[in-house]
C-alpha cells in the first residue's frame, strides 16, 4: 500500500512538475517579460534592474527552479495589466467559481441521478426512449449556447432572473459568497443551470447504464421473488449499489467544471477565475494565465489522485494494479 | 441461361452490408445522415445562390442593417432571416461559417488522426521506450483539462505570429489547438489495440517472412484497429466543431472578417437585450442542428460496430 502510494503521488507530483515548465515556458518565452512591464520613461538602468530582480539573468534550470519555487509558495509574480499581486486576484475570484461548480454539481446529481433511474426501469417506454435521445441533444449543445439560450428566454423574454454578474455578497473572512442575500441567490440561477446540463446528460446515462447491469443479478431478482415492493427494490436495493461510479465520476469530474466554468462565466460575467482568465488572455497577461493553468490542473491532479488512493484503500485488488 | 459470376460492385457489396442494414433499421441515423448532408451540400453550394458574400466588406450596406427575418413586420427580400448591425444577411453569414465550422473540424480529425494512428501504431509495435514516451506525454495531456489546451495554445499560436497574419491564419492556428488537445485519445486507442494484434499469429507470419515493419503495421495491422478509430472519429468531429465554436465565441477563434458559427454567435451575442434576437438565434440553430447530427450518426454507428449489442 505505502509502495502504491509513494508512487501515485510521485507520478502527480511529476505530471505537476511538467506542467509547471509548461506554465514557465509560457511566461518565459511569449513575449519579454521586462518589455511588458515597464513604460517608456523606464530608463536602461533600470530596465537592466528590473530584470536582475526577476532573475533573468540566471540560466534556466535555474529560473525554473526558481519559478516552482515560487509557485508551489503561491507566489506567481505581479499581473502585467493591473500591476497586481496574481495570487491575490485569483483567491479574491475563487469564492465565486466554487459556488458556481458546486451549485452546478449538485442539480446534476438531483436531476441527473432520478432520470437515469426512470429511464433504466421503464425502458422501451415511449418517455425513457425520448429522454435517451434528449441526452444526446444535450451532449451536443456547447454550454455557452445553453447559457445564451437561458439568458434570451429568463432575462430578455420574462425578465424574471438576472443575466449577468453575481448579485449582492457577502463577505464571511476572506471568502465571498453570495448563498446568503436574494440577489445572489438569483444571479447562481442561470449560470449554474447552464454549466450543469452537461452534467446532468453524463450522470443521466451513467446511472442508467449501472442500474441495468445491476437490475441483472441475482440479488435483485431475489428481493422481487421474496415479494419487496417494486419502488424499494429500485430506489432501495438497486440505486444503493450504482452510487459508488456516479461518486467517483463526480468528483473526477469538478475538475473539468471548474475548467468549463470559464465558458460560462464569460457568458454570464460571472466574476469568477474564468473570467479572470479569459481577460488575461485578451490582454496577453502572461503570469494570470500561468497560475490559472497551474491552480486548475492542480485542482484537476490533485482529484483524481485522491480518487486512484480511496480506490485502493477500499479495493486492494488496485494496489498491484497500476501505477 | 448464363450465371453473372462477376464479383459484386462495390454499391450492392454497400447495399448487402451489415452495417447499411442497420443504418436503415435505425431512424434516427437516417435522419442524422441526410440532415447532416443537406447541411453540408447547402453551406458548400453557398456562393451559387446565397444573396451575398459576407466576407466582402463592399457587399455589406449599413442602409440594409437591422432588418428583421421577413415573416415578421419590417422583413425584407432576399433577407430571409434579417441581416445583423452591419447590414451583414444571416442566412448567408450562417452558410459561409457552417463552411468555415466544417473545414476545420474536417482539417483537425484528419490531422490528429495522422499524428495519433502513427505515433499509436508506432508505441504499440515497437514497445519500450517510444510506448512509455507516448504514455507519459498522454498522462499530462489528460491531466490538463481539454478546452484549456486549446485555448492556451491557441492564444499563445497567435500571440507569436506577427500582427498582419493573425487574421489569415486564425483556421491554422485553430486547427492546431483542436489537434493538439485531441490527437492522445487516437494515440491511446490504436496503441492499445496494435498491443493486442502484435502478438497474433498473422503479424508472427509476417515477421517471418520479412514483411517490412513499416507494411506489417500500415497494411496488416492497421485496417483491424479502424473500427474504434472510426467511431472516436465521427465523435470526435462533432467535438472538433463544438471546440471550435467555443474558441471562436471566446474572441480567440475566428475574426469577425471571416466568421465561423461562434463568431456570429459572439457578435449577436453582443445584441442579446437590444430585442434583436435573429442575429444570435439563427446561428445557434444551425450550430446545434450541424452537431446533433454528427453526435446522433456516431451514436449509431457506436452501436452498429459494437459486436457484443448485434
Amino acid at each position: 500500500m505505502i509502495v502504491f502510494l509513494i508512487k501515485r503521488l510521485a507520478n502527480a507530483a511529476f505530471v505537476m512538475l511538467v506542467v509547471a515548465l509548461m506554465a514557465f515556458m509560457i511566461f518565459r518565452f511569449v513575449g519579454d517579460p521586462v518589455q511588458l512591464m515597464v513604460n517608456e520613461q523606464t530608463t536602461q538602468a533600470e530596465r537592466d534592474e528590473l530584470r536582475e530582480r526577476l532573475g533573468l539573468n540566471q540560466s534556466m534550470p535555474m529560473q525554473y527552479l526558481h519559478f516552482v519555487t515560487n509557485a508551489v509558495q503561491g507566489d506567481f509574480g505581479i499581473s502585467y495589466r493591473n500591476q497586481q499581486e496574481v495570487m491575490s486576484l485569483i483567491a479574491e475570484r475563487f469564492p465565486a467559481t466554487i459556488e458556481l461548480v458546486l451549485m452546478a454539481t449538485i442539480i446534476s446529481l438531483v436531476v441527473g441521478v432520478p432520470l437515469g433511474v426512470i429511464t433504466a426501469i421503464h425502458r422501451g417506454k415511449w418517455y425513457s426512449e425520448s429522454l435517451q435521445f434528449l441526452s444526446i441533444i444535450g451532449v451536443s449543445l456547447p454550454s455557452f449556447v445553453i447559457g445564451i439560450m437561458l439568458i434570451l428566454v429568463f432575462s430578455v423574454m420574462f425578465n424574471i432572473l438576472p443575466a449577468f454578474g453575481r448579485g449582492d455578497v457577502v463577505n464571511i473572512g476572506w471568502w465571498t459568497t453570495g448563498l446568503l442575500t436574494r440577489s445572489g441567490r438569483a444571479a447562481l440561477i442561470l449560470p449554474s443551470i447552464a454549466l450543469s446540463f452537461y452534467q446532468i446528460t453524463l450522470v443521466m446515462r451513467l446511472v442508467r447504464a449501472e442500474m441495468l447491469e445491476v437490475l441483472r443479478s441475482d440479488f435483485i431478482k431475489f428481493a422481487r421473488a421474496r415479494g419487496v415492493p417494486a419502488w424499494r427494490v429500485h430506489y432501495s436495493h438497486a440505486l444503493r449499489n450504482c452510487l459508488m461510479p456516479v461518486v467517483t465520476m463526480t468528483a473526477m469530474n469538478i475538475g473539468s467544471l471548474i475548467a468549463f466554468a470559464l465558458i460560462t462565466e464569460t457568458v454570464f460575467q460571472w466574476p469568477g477565475m474564468g473570467l479572470l482568465f479569459i481577460q488575461a488572455v485578451t490582454f496577453v497577461d502572461i503570469p494570470v494565465m500561468a497560475a490559472y493553468l497551474c491552480i486548475v490542473s492542480f485542482i484537476f491532479v490533485a482529484l483524481n489522485t485522491l480518487v486512484d488512493i480511496t480506490y485502493a484503500l477500499i479495493d486492494p485488488r488496485l494496489r498491484n494494479a497500476k501505477a | 441461361m448464363t450465371v453473372n459470376l462477376s464479383p459484386p460492385s462495390l454499391l450492392t457489396r454497400i447495399r448487402q452490408s451489415d452495417l447499411w442494414y442497420s443504418f436503415t433499421r435505425q431512424r434516427s441515423a437516417v435522419f442524422a445522415a441526410i440532415l447532416l448532408a443537406v447541411l453540408i451540400i447547402s453551406a458548400f453550394t453557398a456562393p451559387l445562390y446565397a444573396p451575398q458574400n459576407p466576407f466582402d466588406p463592399a457587399q455589406l450596406e449599413l442602409w440594409n442593417a437591422e432588418i428583421p427575418p421577413i415573416w415578421l413586420e419590417g422583413g425584407q427580400w432576399p433577407y430571409l432571416l434579417g441581416t445583423d448591425t452591419q447590414g451583414r444577411d444571416i442566412l448567408s453569414a450562417i452558410l459561409y461559417g457552417s463552411r468555415i465550422s466544417i473545414l476545420i473540424g474536417i482539417a483537425s480529425v484528419v490531422f490528429a488522426l495522422l499524428i495519433g494512428i502513427g505515433s499509436g501504431l508506432a508505441a504499440g509495435y515497437y514497445g519500450g521506450f517510444v510506448e512509455n514516451a507516448l504514455m507519459r506525454v498522454g498522462d499530462i495531456l489528460l491531466s490538463i483539462p481539454t478546452i484549456l489546451i486549446a485555448i492556451l495554445v491557441s492564444a499563445i499560436v497567435r500571440e507569436l505570429l506577427p500582427v498582419n497574419l493573425r487574421d489569415m491564419g486564425a483556421a491554422g492556428v485553430l486547427v492546431l489547438a483542436i489537434v493538439l488537445s485531441g490527437w492522445v485519445q487516437y494515440a491511446r486507442t490504436v496503441r492499445a489495440q496494435t498491443a493486442v494484434e502484435r502478438r497474433k499469429e498473422y503479424v508472427q507470419a509476417a515477421q517471418l517472412l520479412k514483411v517490412p515493419a513499416r507494411r506489417i503495421m500500415f497494411s496488416h495491422i492497421l485496417p483491424n484497429t479502424l473500427t474504434p478509430i472510426l467511431v472516436a472519429a465521427t465523435l470526435n468531429f462533432g467535438m472538433a466543431i463544438l471546440t471550435e465554436a467555443t474558441l471562436s465565441f471566446l474572441g480567440i477563434g475566428m475574426p469577425p472578417s471571416q466568421p465561423s458559427l461562434g463568431t456570429l454567435i459572439r457578435l449577436g451575442n453582443q445584441f442579446l437585450f437590444s430585442g434583436m434576437w435573429w442575429i444570435v438565434l439563427f446561428p445557434v440553430l444551425q450550430l446545434c442542428l450541424l452537431v446533433v447530427s454528427v453526435n446522433l450518426l456516431g451514436d449509431w454507428l457506436r452501436d452498429a460496430l459494437n459486436p457484443k449489442l448485434r
